[in-house]
């Protein structure tokens, strides 16, 4: 039977199944079926879900954009005050230093003062020391020489006369 | 059969047109207008291919998509810009319409790619049913949104007066002649592809030409893939523009 219908309609249009008008009731209560089915499909699922992605990417997008917007404004920020913090910590730094170099000042200049104090003190010291012993040499240079004197008029055979033989040793010594 | 005799005497086989025949998919019986054919069957396949691309591929909703949902956005972007940049903003009412007929086109073409398949758009029936479609929904809207003012658009007002009458002549046949250009180009196109392909194979029988043959399938495939999509966008491009011209049928 399919051979039959085939053939006659093969020799209606030879050669080209388009031109065989039986088949085309058949083919466009099909396409109107399928069309009709795409279009209800697109019209109520698919397109409004499409452009409902697309509309949520497009927002989020330039969300995103305005974040970073926001982030970069704040890093700005961060950065001015960073500098500025950074500049007051070396005013304080250099502060502290001066201070520091004029308290070391007053202390070494107290020091030295001491130090020149003692020194004086100690050389006033040993200046009297040597003074003592100075006096102390001389006294003994006189006991020293009053008894040369004696021994040397004892030796000659003179008269052992001591207060007149020291009397004239300190007034040689003094003169 | 003028091609089988021709056959018997060189051993080659050539039915080319053969792919193209519609028959029932269960039994032997007569195509009746709602017998389940081959036809039913790519059509179905083709809604599913919409489906899937367009209604599973994006039912994630992704904000950054998967590579399905972005061709389906893809596919979406494509359709509404075209309606938007050629037919204008408020052809978009129209734009589930264009986009319906694209997907469809684009998905029957590729679909009638596959080896042993059916193009369902190589049929002058289904093409010349769609491109009437267009062709009355364009004239309804037309006389629907302007009244008689829509038949300014055969008067060319721009054209020195003396011309006007023949130059009036002229549109409304290219005007009538519309529908028929735009289902035959479709059918055209698809029918001739798929027609040299088996061609082609046929000649694959000899031995010395096989290898030819081969690259020459190859070659018209690639072709053919691209002819797919170019038909599809230029059915879609041309509604939109004779939408254009009901919406704003003065020049």
């Amino acid at each position: 039977m399919a051979s039959n219908s085939s053939e006659a309609a093969e020799a209606a249009s030879p050669g080209m199944p388009q031109l065989d008008f039986s088949s085309f009731g058949n083919q466009i209560f099909w396409l109107v079926v399928t069309l009709v089915v795409i279009y209800v499909i697109l019209s109520r699922v698919a397109l409004p879900r499409i452009a409902d992605v697309l509309a949520e990417r497009r927002e989020s997008i330039s969300n995103d954009i305005a974040a970073a917007e926001d982030l970069k404004l704040k890093a700005g920020e961060a950065e001015v005050a960073y500098h500025k913090a950074l500049a007051a910590a070396r005013a304080a730094a250099s502060n502290i230093v001066e201070a520091a170099k004029a308290e070391i000042k007053v202390e070494l200049a107290a020091a030295i003062a001491k130090a020149d104090g003692e020194i004086s003190d100690k050389v006033a010291e040993g200046e009297k020391v040597i003074q003592e012993i100075r006096k102390d040499a001389l006294a003994s240079v006189e006991d020293v020489a009053k008894s040369t004197a004696s021994a040397l008029i004892g030796a000659l055979g003179g008269k052992d006369d001591a207060p007149s033989v020291a009397k004239a040793v300190s007034s040689e010594m003094k003169g | 059969m003028a091609s089988e005799v021709n056959s018997e005497e060189t051993g080659l086989v050539f039915h080319p047109m053969d792919q193209f025949i519609v028959e029932p998919l269960f039994g032997d019986g007569p195509v009746l207008w709602y017998t389940i054919t081959n036809v039913t069957l790519w059509m179905a396949l083709s809604v599913v291919a919409v489906v899937l691309l367009l209604v599973v591929g994006t039912s994630r909703r992704a904000i950054v998509p998967s590579r399905t949902q972005s061709i389906g956005e893809l596919a979406y972007g494509f359709v509404y810009k075209m309606v938007e940049d050629v037919a204008g903003k408020d052809a978009l009412g129209y734009f589930p319409y264009i986009m319906t007929l694209f997907m469809f086109i684009v998905c029957a073409n590729f679909l009638g790619l596959v080896p042993m398949s059916f193009t369902t758009t190589s049929h002058i029936a289904v093409t010349a049913v769609m491109a009437m479609g267009v062709f009355l929904t364009v004239t309804l809207i037309g006389f629907f949104k302007h009244g008689f003012s829509f038949l300014s658009l055969f008067w060319i007002s721009s054209a020195p007066l003396p011309l006007r009458p023949i130059l009036a002549v002229i549109e409304i046949i290219s005007y009538f002649v519309r529908p028929v250009s735009h289902s035959i180009r479709l059918a055209g196109n698809m029918m001739a592809g798929h027609a040299v392909i088996k061609v082609f194979a046929a000649f694959a029988g000899i031995a010395v030409i096989a290898p030819l043959s081969v690259l020459a399938i190859t070659a018209i495939y690639a072709l053919e893939i691209l002819v797919s999509f170019i038909q599809a966008y230029v059915f879609a491009i041309l509604t939109c523009v004779y939408l254009k011209d009901a919406l704003h049928p003065h020049h």
